[in-house]
């Protein structure tokens, strides 16, 4: 899998992700994508009420979240975390990409959408964005450790 | 079944097999199913309600589910491997998702139900307004067999009827 100049925070350190999917083959393969970024996966969740405690649990820097997941829905999740957590920058992962899921994500709290399948560039162009200002792109010899 | 209906998933197969498989993928034969649907190995069972309404299976024979599942995950998986299953379920959730985003776009409104792995060996016998239609993709790991039943929702059949008149 191609590698990518890594993405630090403003302190230097690994980027921190929360994924969310009820899908496990999923949840891997955000994990390598996010290996691939020079971040570090702090948490995993399979539905939206366990992201919503993962969340208040370990206040990620990026979440990935999925739409369509058994007992709450990612959009559902997001809202209710970014009510509790305004700053939560939330990126919703998923296959479901049309236009009025879209908007109801971004409508409800959340940053971004990807589509499914996840191109690792557009995915990493997307966390560039969503980190702004609080994120620095270090050189691949490691700058910024 | 429509081609309206139709096309939209075999383009997401298409697009979807060839991204993750990193291969070219080509349509193999396309049948009618009239008797009752037949598991010829791991096989994920994804559910429409709206617009459209019915289902599709995605199936896979063991040995290439095993190709598939272990090609993605950049390592051999023992043939029990739960992430097979795993994988094939998430296969056919990206397939369907692409394709309703295309379906969205002609104005069909529907909800996608999260993928089931389908255990029994049959199912449903297919009917004169849920006809289904096996697609084969061949692809460099083997063949992957999409079972579309699909037909309007009651919203749809009625302006269907109407706009007939």
């Amino acid at each position: 899998m191609e590698q990518f100049s890594p993405v630090k925070r403003k302190d230097g350190q690994p980027v921190r992700y929360l994924v969310v999917d009820d899908s496990v083959f999923a949840r891997k393969n955000l994990a390598r994508i996010i290996e691939t970024f020079g971040g570090k996966l702090i948490g995993e969740a399979g539905d939206g009420k366990t992201a919503i405690t993962e969340y208040d649990r370990l206040k990620p820097d990026i979440v990935l979240m999925d739409i369509t997941m058994p007992q709450m829905e990612g959009i559902e999740a997001a809202e209710k975390i970014v009510q509790q957590h305004p700053e939560a920058r939330i990126v919703m992962v998923s296959s479901v990409g049309y236009q009025e899921n879209i908007v109801a994500a971004l409508q409800r709290g959340a940053r971004h959408f990807v589509q499914k399948p996840v191109k690792p560039e557009v995915l990493y162009e997307v966390i560039k964005y969503v980190l702004g200002d609080d994120a620095a792109v270090a050189s691949a010899a490691g700058a910024g450790d | 079944m429509k081609m309206e209906l139709i096309q939209p998933f075999i383009n997401a197969a298409d697009a979807v097999l060839s991204q993750m498989l990193q291969s070219p993928t080509t349509m193999g034969n396309l049948t009618m199913e009239e008797e009752a649907y037949r598991r010829k190995g791991v096989a994920a069972q994804i559910w429409l309600t709206g617009d459209i309404e019915g289902r599709i299976v995605f199936d896979l024979d063991e040995e290439t589910a095993i190709r598939v599942a272990s090609k993605l995950a950049g390592a051999t998986l023992p043939e029990s491997d739960a992430l097979i299953r795993e994988t094939v379920c998430e296969l056919a959730n990206q397939i369907v998702g692409n394709a309703i985003c295309t379906l969205n776009d002609l104005g069909f409104q529907f909800r996608i139900h999260p993928p089931v792995i389908h255990t029994s060996e049959t199912g449903a016998t297919s009917s004169e307004d849920t006809e289904a239609l096996v697609l084969c993709f061949d692809t460099e790991s083997g063949a992957v067999y999409m079972n579309l039943a699909l037909r309007y929702g009651k919203k749809r059949s009625h302006f269907a009827a109407a706009a007939s008149l």
